[in-house]
């Protein structure tokens, strides 16, 4: 009963520290209303929200390798869930979710089902199995159920490339949000935002970054939640918006269909119809048309005199010239592809794609979203943290209770903000653009060009970036600058917990997995922690490092890591608990071609052409995961069963009474 | 030592709680998706119902699956008693 203590004194805490957290936003609100600078509020947020988890990780401290590593196995199912949701909801969940869908309407689905889907898998098959077993890692359990090192060191592989693939992006998140919110460089944004991760992993290990996650995910809802709700009082009367954006979906329906034959939509989208002509010419024609394009700009700024105002545009432009006939194919192809979609009359918000080659890929991203979420190695390890199978069981499903709650309401997000774009944009005149259509063009977030000269804004003519939809709902809504802050406060929790859980996957990969269980058994517990928290720094600064390249991929960088895991990890780890003549030589095999294979189709769809039934490279998982899983069956049955005592291991992985021999606590 | 027999029987009736789950989760998800055409011609409070099923309506039997699954289970640990001590 001392659990339930536990339990009651943790909600007492948390309640607590919501209801200050609401005191501290409705302060700054107050201030805002007495004159108090909007930079000011932005810093509050940012300096205050990051102290809270910095507290947080110095209260957590700890040098004990089961605190370190699992939190001490006392975490109650409900905050297990809470850290869960937050070490799974990324920067990309947060800020980017809602755009996807305005942008790609029924196909931006795919995101919402995989994401939350694939928690059903993970609750049925994986965490109550992997929670008895009780060891630290993924590797662990790899090398448990089959035996020897190779495994271990196949999942160590596996997790470092998952997980670095991931980090990378959230690293980016980071620098992305401090740097607009706070108006700070870039790399300074990286930089404060990296102090915050460290100070909680590297002080704490895993107990710290649970206990700071479950402060996170509380900041994030709520941030979520407000300009939603809002938008959705102002426009329907009625402040729940996931039941009151169906009003939207209609507006966005009728709007859209008047706009298919509307002369000068058409008339706009032959503008971009002939620009895509035009860029595809000069693609065909690299690497010349990338020497005669240079050659122009240059001779056209020598011909300019000094005094012209207009030379001050053609350098600019020769700035932003692409450096290699390399770049230029990269940058026209997008630019090129960006034309040929915005040249299309606006497809139906709500239909789901009509030709089967968008069927298979929408089923197909759907799935390697699923599977790949019951296989990323930072989320199982969560379910290790819990105390009993039982709380492991139920933890999986307040977890996705959490995520459910932002990704219910993404949907009501994309519809107001679209429905609010056709409605009050466009057909407005350039002269009249509202307040924050005009502000966020002005960071190029939404770019709105007069490309027939009308001077009447037509909807082709309007570009939305992803990331803009849930920053820009607060001012649409009409909303104080204090809940902008608010949401820039969100997604930096977000994208910090996030990242928070991949470096100590990281670094227990390499510390725990690698260097303790393969290279020297005989360290002791303290220098384990402390080799540990050496590699967080290590890992950390080369995130920060890649990160700084701001690398365009990267939107599909985290596609890719769950195709990864996909095809790598969830074939291993179901295959040992479900299938008991599954033996060392199949998984093996199996997790081998499973990554040689995605990594193949990846690089090859992305950069080289590669084309296999119309497949796109973001689910790339979908040959290597059933190629894993055939491979692994065939080769088990051609080799000798598994040893006796690794049967029996299976079978006691399978009921919560009792415990596990190879994984009994240190 | 739990008995062969025992673990039998139990991991069957885990099997089968999960084959049903597995099934509802795969109509919801991908079964509404395939004819999410058809389905979108039935319209409640506004939604076009296959954009809702994959919007809304998937996830919220995924939750409620998450749910059942997890106090069936624990209500299966105890018919056979293999439930955690406390």
């Amino acid at each position: 009963m001392a659990m339930d203590a536990w339990t009651k004194q943790l909600r007492k805490i948390y309640g607590i520290y919501t209801g200050v957290f609401v005191l501290f936003v409705i302060t700054l609100w107050i201030a805002e209303s007495m004159g108090l600078e909007p930079k000011y509020i932005g810093y509050a947020f940012l300096f205050g929200t990051i102290g809270v988890y910095a507290a947080i990780g110095i209260i957590s401290r700890t040098s004990v390798v089961a605190e370190y590593y699992v939190a001490g196995r006392k975490v109650p199912a409900v905050f297990n869930g809470m850290a869960t949701a937050a070490d799974w909801m990324s920067a990309a969940s947060f800020i980017g979710m809602a755009g996807a869908l305005y942008n790609q309407g029924y196909d931006g689905l795919a995101y919402i089902m995989g994401w939350t889907g694939g928690y059903v898998l993970l609750a049925v098959l994986i965490a109550p199995y992997l929670r008895k077993f009780g060891q630290y890692t993924i590797p662990d359990f790899l090398e448990a159920r089959y035996g020897g090192k190779l495994p271990r060191f196949i999942g160590i592989i596996s997790a470092i490339i998952v997980s670095f693939t991931y980090l990378t992006a959230q690293v980016t998140g980071v620098g992305i949000i401090t740097s607009r919110f706070i108006g700070i460089p870039f790399e300074a944004g990286v930089f404060i935002g990296l102090a915050g991760i460290l100070v909680c992993s590297f002080l704490g290990g895993m107990r710290a970054v649970t206990w700071t996650q479950v402060a996170q995910y509380i900041i994030l809802i709520i941030a979520y939640m407000i300009p939603v709700v809002a938008i959705s009082y102002k426009h329907t009367g009625v402040p729940i918006p996931q039941i009151m954006y169906g009003q939207a979906l209609q507006t966005i329906e009728q709007k859209q269909s008047a706009l298919k034959n509307d002369l000068k939509e058409i008339e706009v989208r032959n503008i971009w119809k002939s620009k895509a002509d035009e860029l595809n010419a000069k693609i065909k024609g690299l690497p010349e048309s990338w020497q005669k394009g240079k050659a122009e700009l240059e001779e056209k700024l020598k011909a300019l005199p000094a005094e012209d105002p207009k030379k001050a545009d053609v350098e600019k432009a020769l700035k932003a010239y692409p450096k290699s006939p390399e770049e230029a194919k990269e940058k026209w192809t997008a630019a090129m592809k960006e034309a040929q979609a915005m040249a299309k009359p606006p497809k139906s918000y709500v239909q789901p794609p009509t030709d089967s080659k968008g069927m298979i890929n929408f089923l197909a991203l759907t799935f390697c979203l699923m599977v790949g979420t019951a296989g990323l190695p930072h989320v199982l390890m969560r379910f290790y943290t819990t105390p009993t199978v039982r709380e492991a069981r139920s933890s999986a499903a307040w977890a996705l209770f959490f995520i459910f709650l932002l990704y219910f309401t993404a949907p009501a997000y994309a519809a107001f903000a679209r429905s609010e774009v056709l409605t009050n944009i466009v057909g407005q005149a350039f002269s009249s653009l509202p307040a924050w259509a005009a502000k966020w063009a002005g960071v190029g977030l939404i770019s709105i060009k007069d490309l027939n000269g009308d001077g009447i804004i037509q909807f082709a003519e309007i570009i939305i970036k992803p990331d803009a939809v849930v920053l820009a709902t607060p001012e649409i809504a009409g909303l104080p600058y204090v809940i902008a802050g608010l949401i820039a406060a969100g997604g930096l929790a977000a994208a910090l917990s996030t990242a928070d859980g991949l470096l100590i996957t990281i670094s227990n990969a390499i510390s725990h997995d690698l260097y303790y269980k393969m290279i020297n058994p005989y360290l002791s517990p303290s220098a384990r922690v402390k080799i540990g928290k050496a590699l967080l720094l290590v890992v950390a600064a080369i995130g920060a490092y890649v990160a700084s390249f701001k690398l365009a991929i990267i939107v599909e960088l985290v596609a890719w890591a769950f195709s990864l895991a996909a095809a790598t990890f969830f074939p291993a780890v179901v295959l040992g608990i479900w299938d008991k003549r599954m033996n060392k030589a199949g998984a093996v095999t199996g997790m081998f071609v499973g990554l040689a294979l995605t990594l193949y189709y990846m690089i090859g769809s992305r950069f080289y052409g590669v084309d296999w039934f119309g497949i796109k490279t973001v689910a790339s998982g979908i040959f290597g995961l059933p190629a894993n899983i055939i491979v692994a069956l065939i080769v088990s049955r051609l080799t000798k069963s598994p040893e006796e005592d690794l049967q029996k291991f299976v079978d006691n992985i399978r009921y919560p009474k009792g415990a596990v021999k190879a994984g009994a606590e240190e | 030592m739990v008995k062969g027999e025992v673990l039998n029987a139990y991991w069957m009736e885990n099997k089968r709680l999960i084959m049903i789950t597995l099934f509802i989760w795969a109509i919801v998800s991908y079964g509404a998706t395939v004819i999410a055409g058809s389905l979108n011609n039935i319209l409640i409070l506004g939604f076009p119902l296959g954009y809702y099923m994959g919007a809304q309506g998937s996830l919220i039997v995924f939750v409620i699956l998450n749910i059942i699954y997890s106090s069936k289970m624990n209500q299966i640990d105890k018919k056979y008693e293999l439930h955690e001590e406390d």
